[in-house]
């Protein structure tokens, strides 16, 4: 079933990180309405197979809006227009016929472009290395009703651990700043009894090891906030500021 | 009927109920020393996977871990939505370690091994108990202690959850246990990196080629031990409800290499997923059967009514209850909705099949929140002191415990269709979901190539014919947390004296030879159309002759559809690009090169199987009501294929229920 808009994308193409990269534009007709963003990709991809030309490489994978691999800045805004809502859960119907997209890889120094719309989100999983995590070996746990946690707490565990760890925030932020990913997952940790014992130096490692990945400070522009697809809030960032704040007072 | 000497699953003597104990206290230990020269690799990064390297790092051993996305945390786990199982009892409705294996046996119709089952339901407490120390967010009441709901095909409720999104933070907790081990250097992580083939020495797999995406170099690695945790293979159907990069490669290549694959025509249809939209669809989309704990499913009693609606001339909430055809309370009363999968999709597709469909395809039933959205309501009412409440403020309240218990899943809805599921009910059809084939394995989860391993969705252990929702969770984390660790000892024990071996020794120079050549051909076929093309057709024929229902002559249509389409792939597929450069349409062609092969197979394993079992349903093998019609005569015995080159021979492994009494299922 095709549709009836027609879209023109205009979309960075960079064949390896040392090239310099240029945009390139298309023209998509019969795009339906129904189509999520990234099979309108996949409509492109096989329109440059069939002509002969190399496809645009994006990074995707659940197309659930849960897994974060999917990362393409779309008219200036990481994910594209709607607010909660991933890059492969965005459907066309929010475009209108005869609309020219701009799309573009994320773009910050610790994130280096691989190749078109892919860049290398490593240094999220160094920063969780650095000591994002409970250290309890395998087999050494308690039953686990015999630590009740308030349900607020509990509540507010899991809305910061539903970090899908995109890398928005960081696309969105002027000083390409991960503080509300990192804040995220210290706060999931602070919130819960089980995280305390480590929770002094899980702050000033992680976030020792964001400024070492080369992401920028946090000045309170609150634009990572506004363009996370999964609502983590700023308030995890304030939590973060006094977790570090009071271990580095204790060290 | 006897188990073919070549498959001896070693499961231990002894009563049922202590041979897990007793075993794991008699398994042959490793000493630290030793264990800090062993080196084990793990291909794949999900629950099974991430779990399996992290409490193996913990031990001592050297562990190199691999997965194809940019990150370990994006494994296919992190989508599961609904829940974990975990015969915890803490709702004290009469759960136990034995109703946990004799449902879970039940559920897969009677066509899973009883002491591996019983195992995991063994270990199903420690699970939880360990995901809660990593700090997992699990859903509480209010006292703070653990919530609980049900799942299809029992009648306690031992599900455990967070929101929908249970997978993904036990994902990122078995993630944060293996980023520990990362940051202290204990293992080797290789994101974007693709295994392509086991390495076998002196048959013992000793090792992996596997081509890093980013560069397209193939590297060579060595290990004493090799682990595949690499998911399942629905995604052979091209439409299914894994994630996009989700294959069968890795079990593919080392069942050309001497793993024997079982049982693989056990396919999970889910019965609600969201309905197929059109022909640009790339994949279908889960709606949790947590969502059967409150919704109703159903479908108008008259087809006028369906035919009208499906025009769009009756708005579905205007029908009223007694026009309705609630299907599955009508059927099965004692389980109602919450009948386990397979029955659930066979039911949808009889309405559909028979002209009750709701949407213009007629390939739709409802899923309808509304009643219980009104139960809750009032009793949120009645909590709050509010009396007589109007209509409009029950729904409100209703609403908002609505929101809490499946927010996620209800915004996920409205976002793919443009309907709003909080006014009008959900369309659900089902869609393949999970596999119970894969690689055969033993107790120790040993598959028949000594010192190659297989847990989770890739192998084949637990779940027979049918697998009960919430219980994939559970046996990826048992197999990773709490079984791998004991029962590798029994293989590494007498691997203390083998010395790493190089990877310029000519097994491995051989194996990184045969993989590029494999890569040369798929680039040099230079044809006209692209891999989803195939994939597609590929998909197609999958889902009409070996799907929800099959019968032999379309089976073996398929075959030789599938013989002709593999044909036609290496003559005609378009690869763009280079090898030597990040390529995902290379990765693509080489995925579906795979399922072309194992297409083959699962249509062979289903044909072969006269009789109904689980997800396996042949239309000439049922009873009158239109239930599975199993053989246990016959087919009581896990089918398990050895890799021929161009056939397969098929050896059994008998299943003998000593503890469970066998009988028809029934969920009435
Ligand atoms: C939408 C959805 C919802 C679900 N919900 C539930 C639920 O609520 N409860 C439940 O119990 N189950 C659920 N399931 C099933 C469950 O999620 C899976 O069966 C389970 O997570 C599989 O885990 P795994 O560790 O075996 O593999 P996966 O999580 O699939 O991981 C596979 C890993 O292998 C890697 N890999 C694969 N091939 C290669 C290769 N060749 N080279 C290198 N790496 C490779 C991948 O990178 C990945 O890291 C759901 C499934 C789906 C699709
Ligand atoms: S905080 Fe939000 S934007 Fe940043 S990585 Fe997590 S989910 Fe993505
Ligand atoms: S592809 Fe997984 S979040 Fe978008």
């Amino acid at each position: 079933m095709s549709g009836n808009m027609n879209i023109t994308l205009k979309v960075w193409r960079q064949n390896k990180a040392s090239d310099k990269g240029r945009f390139e534009t298309y023209a998509i007709p019969n795009v339906s309405e129904d189509m999520s963003f990234l099979e309108m990709f996949d409509i492109l991809n096989e329109q440059l197979i069939i002509e002969g030309k190399d496809p645009v490489a994006f990074d995707h994978d659940c197309r659930e809006g849960i897994c974060g691999m999917c990362s393409m800045f779309i008219n200036g805004r990481p994910h594209g227009p709607l607010k909660g809502v991933t890059t492969c859960q965005l459907h066309m119907r929010s475009f209108k016929n005869g609309d020219t997209i701009v799309v573009e890889p994320w773009r910050a120094k610790a994130f280096p472009v691989i190749k078109d719309l892919v860049v290398d989100r490593s240094a999220f999983d160094r920063i969780i290395a650095a000591g994002g995590y409970i250290s309890v070996n395998t087999g050494n746990a308690q039953d686990a009703n015999s630590l009740p946690v308030a349900k607020e707490n509990a509540d507010h565990a899991f809305f910061a651990a539903a970090c899908i760890g995109c890398g928005a925030c960081v696309a969105a932020c002027k000083n390409a700043s991960a503080m509300l990913f990192t804040s995220a997952k210290i706060s999931q940790l602070a919130l819960l009894p089980q995280g305390a014992p480590e929770r002094n130096t899980r702050a000033l490692n992680m976030v020792a090891q964001h400024d070492a990945e080369g992401f920028g400070s946090c000045t309170n522009t609150g634009a990572c906030e506004a363009e996370c697809p999964k609502g983590i809030s700023l308030s995890n960032i304030a939590r973060m500021n006094r977790e570090y704040l009071g271990a580095a007072l204790m060290s | 009927m006897s188990t073919s000497p070549k498959l001896d699953a070693k499961i231990p003597e002894g009563v049922l109920e202590n041979k897990w104990t007793k075993y794991r206290s008699t398994v042959p230990l490793v000493n630290p020393a030793n264990k800090r020269s062993l080196e084990i690799i793990v291909v794949g990064s999900g629950l099974a996977g991430s779990a399996a390297a992290a409490s193996l790092a913990e031990m001592g051993y050297k562990v190199k871990v691999f997965c194809f996305q940019d990150s370990p945390r994006r494994a296919h786990s992190i989508a599961a939505q609904g829940g974990i199982n975990a015969a915890k009892n803490y709702q004290n409705d009469g759960d136990s370690v034995y109703r946990l294996f004799y449902d879970t046996i039940k559920g897969g119709d009677y066509r899973a091994r009883e002491a591996n089952v019983h195992r995991l339901a063994e270990v199903s407490g420690n699970i939880i108990d360990q995901c809660v120390a990593q700090g997992v967010p699990f859903a509480r009441e209010y006292g703070g202690l653990l919530s609980n709901r049900s799942f299809g095909g029992t009648q306690v409720q031992r599900t455990f959850y967070a929101a929908g999104q249970t997978g993904q933070q036990l994902l990122l907790g078995a993630y944060s246990a293996l980023e520990r081990q990362i940051g202290m250097g204990a293992v080797q992580m290789y994101s974007r990196h693709e295994m392509l083939d086991i390495v076998n020495i002196d048959g013992k797999c000793r090792g992996i080629i596997a081509r890093d995406l980013v560069t397209g170099k193939l590297e060579r690695h060595f290990g004493h031990a090799v682990l595949l945790c690499t998911g399942g293979y629905g995604n052979v159907f091209y439409l299914s409800t894994n994630a996009m990069g989700s294959n069968v490669t890795a079990a593919w290549k080392a069942h050309k290499k001497g793993a024997f694959f079982s049982n693989p025509c056990y396919t999970q249809i889910h019965p609600t997923c969201i309905p197929v939209s059109g022909t640009h669809q790339s994949k279908l989309t889960l709606m949790s059967e947590s969502l059967r704990n409150d919704g109703r499913i159903w479908v108008p009693k008259r087809k006028e009514d369906a035919q009208a609606i499906r025009e769009g001339k009756l708005n579905p909430n205007d029908l009223k209850e007694e026009d309705r055809d609630y299907y599955l309370e009508r059927r099965y009363p004692a389980f109602g909705n919450l009948v386990p999968r397979d029955v659930a999709s066979r039911a949808a597709k009889e309405r559909c099949d028979a002209g009750f469909g709701v949407n213009k395809t007629g390939e739709a039933v409802f899923l309808d929140f509304a009643a219980n959205m009104m139960r809750y309501g009032r009793i949120e009412a009645n909590k709050k002191g509010i009396y007589n409440p109007t209509e409009d403020v029950v729904k409100q309240l209703g609403k908002e415990v609505v929101v809490e218990k499946y927010g996620n899943l209800f915004d996920m809805y409205k976002q793919i269709t443009g309907v709003d599921p909080y006014e009008n009910p959900m369309m659900i059809y089902p869609a393949v979901h999970y596999t119970m084939g894969g690689l055969w394995v033993d107790y120790n989860l040993m598959t028949t190539v000594p010192g190659l391993y297989a847990l989770g969705e890739a192998n084949f252990s637990d779940h027979g014919a049918n697998r009960l929702g919430a219980s994939a969770l559970m046996q990826g984390l048992a197999d990773g947390y709490f079984v791998i660790p004991y029962t590798i000892g029994a293989y590494l024990s007498n691997e203390i004296r083998t010395k790493a071996i190089p990877t310029d020794h000519e097994a491995f120079v051989t194996a990184e030879k045969e993989t590029a050549e494999q890569i040369n051909k798929l680039m040099n076929v230079k044809g006209t159309k692209p891999v989803d093309y195939f994939h597609r057709k590929l998909g197609l024929i999958m889902w009409n002759e070996c799907g929800m229902a099959r019968n032999a002559e379309g089976l073996k249509k398929a075959i030789q559809d599938i013989q002709a389409l593999r044909d036609e792939f290496w003559k005609d597929v378009r690869i763009p690009g280079e090898a030597n450069n990040m390529n995902p349409e290379l990765e693509k062609a080489g995925r579906v090169a795979d399922f072309l092969e194992l297409g083959e197979l699962m249509c062979i394993d289903a044909l072969n199987r006269n009789e109904s079992c689980g997800g396996h349903f042949r239309e000439e093998y049922q009873t009158e009501e239109g239930e599975a019609l199993r053989d246990d005569e016959n087919y009581a015995y896990v089918a398990s294929w050895e890799n021929k080159g161009n056939s397969w021979e098929l050896h059994k492994e008998e299943l003998k229920y000593e503890n469970i009494k066998i009988a028809q299922r029934s969920y009435k």
